[in-house]
């Protein structure tokens, strides 16, 4: 149904439609930069596509890529055709992508979330504030190298010396496991553990992604091997 | 209470204590709470408070929105970093003798919120008299602290206390499945 909506805009805009795909029945169009408002204020004005209903936008980091650091991400939908389409351009750390908060008034908050989290300004937004968190805040939390068990809080903490917490409560509060230390990662390690746990080296696991998944075939060959023969067996019994 | 002596004065009774031991008495059976709720624990709290676990048992079912006019302040649910210097103000606001009752693990410790934006534990803000575990923690979990809490005033006891598990089970009429006698 949204082929339609990409059919258009590779007709409207020939070249200037960088790449299209439809994975998993999900249409997407990237364009550039600067192609940016003009492309999504056409989306909504022509009268085919009618692309009425701003549904979110957000943004994607990706910091090993050399290109342009960051994806923003445009979610539409027509409630006149029912077409849904995500529109995709690529931003370099500091770039500037028109605001479409003149299009769509929703985009006006979602903009600022992504000011607040990414980091990524919007060029002629009316209120360009973040929304979530506090003005004290120093960096953008969903960047990925911001530090990952780094807090700031507004209250100074106690000294924690006199809290004489019994289990379940105590030095291992919250639930440190599953990160991804991005700093080490970036400068060439592949640590899965934040730093603060690193003295525990038994959780530190390695995490070349082709590595893992090797591993894992091999114990899946592994097992289907020593199985075979039993299940033969079993069969065999059976009969 | 403390210690008790009885006095029998031929048809007239009568029984002497310690003051002290008396104020904690009355303290501790008539806890004005402020509940601090800010997350989906709140649930229990509402169904801790409703008839039917029935917290009036403990002298504890006044809420009082103002800080000025409670004892016990509540700290129901996740309490993000911005919400830090609020649940401060407010426990500064209340008039000595106050506690603190931590509602659930993210009050607790933060819970699984290991993140930027929550302060792990209400503990690292202000002072925890009981913490309840449980994501939410169960009713009869918030009685135990509350008798927990009222075992302490009555001893003057500010150590911080965890609600312990009801391992055993004549403790937990109803879960074994058989006799609430
Ligand atoms: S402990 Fe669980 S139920 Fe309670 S506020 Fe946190 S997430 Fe919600």
């Amino acid at each position: 149904m949204s082929q339609a909506v990409v059919d258009r805009l590779n007709a409207q805009f020939g070249e200037r439609v960088l790449e299209t795909s439809d994975a998993f029945g999900d249409h997407e169009v990237v364009v550039a930069l600067k192609d940016w408002v003009e492309v999504a204020q056409f989306m909504k004005d022509d009268g085919d596509l009618q692309m009425d209903h701003f549904i979110d936008l957000t943004a994607v980091d990706y910091p090993e890529r050399e290109s342009a650091r960051f994806d923003v991400v445009l979610m539409t939908r027509s409630s006149v055709t029912g077409a849904r389409i995500r529109l995709r351009t690529h931003a370099k750390d500091g770039e500037e992508p028109g605001s479409l908060a003149g299009t769509w008034s929703g985009a006006n908050w979602a903009e600022r979330e992504v000011w607040d989290m990414f980091g990524i300004k919007f060029n002629g937004h009316p209120d360009m504030r973040r929304i979530l968190l506090y003005e004290e805040f120093v960096g953008h939390p969903l960047r990925k190298d911001y530090p990952i068990d780094k807090a700031q809080p507004l209250v100074p903490y106690r000294e924690v010396s006199d809290i004489d917490k019994l289990p379940p409560f105590g030095i291992e509060e919250g639930q440190p496991f599953a990160r991804i230390d991005w700093e080490s990662r970036l400068s060439g390690g592949d640590n899965q553990v934040s730093p603060a746990l690193g003295v525990q080296q038994g959780q530190r696991r390695t995490l070349s992604d082709s590595e893992a998944a090797q591993q894992v075939q091999a114990r899946i060959e592994e097992r289907m091997a020593q199985e075979a023969p039993e299940d033969a067996a079993e069969e065999g019994s059976g009969e | 209470m403390g210690e008790l002596r009885v006095i029998d004065g031929g048809g007239e009774v009568a029984v002497t204590t310690r003051l002290s031991d008396l104020l904690q008495w009355a303290r501790k059976w008539s806890l004005f709470q402020y509940p601090f709720v800010t997350a989906c624990c709140g649930m229990e709290f509402m169904s801790t408070a409703a008839p039917r676990y029935d917290i009036a048992r403990f002298g504890a079912e006044a809420p009082r929105f103002s800080p000025r006019q409670s004892d016990v302040l509540w700290v129901v649910g996740t309490i993000s970093q911005r919400q830090g210097p609020a649940v401060r103000r407010i426990w500064e606001q209340m008039a000595d003798p106050k506690w603190v009752v931590a509602f659930g693990t993210c009050a607790s410790c933060g819970g699984f919120y290991d993140n930027y934006t929550t302060i792990p534990g209400v503990d690292k803000v202000i002072p925890v008299d009981v913490y309840i575990p449980g994501c939410p923690p169960r009713p009869e979990a918030v009685l135990d602290a509350l008798m927990l809490l009222q075992d302490k005033i009555q001893a003057n006891d500010r150590k911080p206390i965890v609600v312990p598990p009801r391992l055993v089970p004549e403790r937990a009429p109803g879960r074994t499945g058989e006799g609430n006698s």
